[in-house]
């Protein structure tokens, strides 16, 4: 059963009652040290691995060092029948006849380790995808307990602290009441400022002698005496 | 990370925080760490933080199955699966007969992330909720 089927069975068979466990603590164990195993394996494969590629590499400068032999001797055996030394030639071309044997032989040999190099390689990529695999699935179980554990102190705390819980819209009402109200006040504070720059307007006319003056003792004094006329 | 680190630096950064909200901290003890978190202004509705080996969980509780107009459930749920994709960074999912939004985020992710998420998510909610009451009673 696929990891998902047995959280959603877990789930709905009322497992998400508080403190019961999705997968028992034991299973979440054995689980661990599955992958724990797995990881091992992974370093063992990787170390094999490397030791192949060596050998690999080995095998491979080998070949080489053959091949370029064999090219020289040749060279000798063209020399030597130029020269009509039928003998001295027959005799590097039996060198050439085993270097061509050990030739083979390493050919052999560094094919087989490229191809166990290969089956290696593979096998550590399906493994690194393995333990992801599971470490995923883990993850998923100890999530859904975390959840489960989380949900059922976050529910104790509520009950504790004896504060019930809101229906979403009161809730929504209330927020949005909170915010009406500081946008409110931010309005109030912006027409206040702007109220306290008119006054300041105001007095800077004043000063300058433009606009309405305070009626002084004299323009008082000089309307009062323009009526008795 | 743990909830005590969060706990700490969201609570230090009082007014200044890069999101503009302010945040209150509260850890709950039980069998796993939880970090109440309330914003201010938006008390009704406080997001639930834990921490598992790989991720930081947050979760904010919208409402309860017996909130939603029976006749309407199959609807709602097709709404909230069809908003689940445009939601930024927060999915739907349901504890109990409880609907919430959550945020699930990579344990090593900042603390700038945690506060941007925090306040996505308190936004979803509150969002979410208006979107929504036509399905509630």
């Amino acid at each position: 059963m696929s990891i998902f089927k047995k959280i959603m069975t877990a789930i709905r068979g009322g497992a998400s009652e508080a403190g019961e466990a999705i997968i028992d603590a034991n299973a979440t164990r054995i689980f661990e040290q599955e992958i724990r195993d797995a990881e091992n394996h992974l370093t063992k494969a990787k170390r094999d691995l490397t030791g192949v590629m060596a050998e690999q590499m080995a095998a491979q400068r080998e070949v080489t060092r053959l091949e370029k032999e064999i090219t020289e001797h040749e060279g000798y055996v063209a020399q030597a029948l130029e020269k009509g030394d039928e003998t001295l030639a027959l005799a590097v071309a039996e060198k050439i006849s085993t270097l061509e044997s050990d030739l083979t032989a390493q050919q052999q040999a560094h094919d087989s380790f490229a191809g166990n190099a290969e089956r290696l390689k593979e096998l550590v990529k399906k493994s690194e995808r393995q333990v992801s695999e599971h470490k995923r699935q883990l993850s998923m179980v100890k999530t859904t307990e975390s959840v489960q554990k989380a949900t059922s102190a976050i529910t104790d705390n509520f009950s504790s602290s004896n504060s019930k819980l809101l229906s979403a819209k009161d809730s929504l009402e209330r927020i949005k009441a909170k915010q009406q109200k500081f946008d409110d006040k931010m309005k109030a504070a912006e027409v206040l400022e702007s109220e306290d720059s008119d006054t300041s307007l105001a007095a800077q006319l004043k000063a300058a002698g433009i606009g309405s003056q305070n009626s002084s003792a004299n323009s008082v004094l000089d309307r009062i005496k323009a009526k008795q006329k | 990370m743990n909830i005590h680190t969060i706990a700490d630096h969201l609570n230090g950064l009082g007014d200044n925080s890069e999101t503009g909200m302010n945040f209150d901290c509260q850890p709950i003890s039980g069998e796993v760490d939880v970090l109440q978190i309330t914003i201010l202004g938006r008390e009704e509705l406080p997001i639930f933080v834990s921490v598992t080996d790989d991720q930081v969980l947050c979760i904010s509780y919208l409402w309860g199955v017996d909130e939603v107009k029976p006749d309407s459930i199959p609807a709602m749920h097709e709404s909230m699966l069809e908003m689940n994709i445009p939601m930024p960074l927060s999915s739907f999912s349901k504890i109990g007969d409880k609907y919430v939004v959550f945020g699930a985020l990579s344990i090593g992710s900042s603390f700038n992330d945690i506060e941007h998420e925090l306040a996505v998510l308190s936004n979803n909610a509150v969002e979410v909720i208006d979107d929504m009451s036509d399905y509630l009673l």
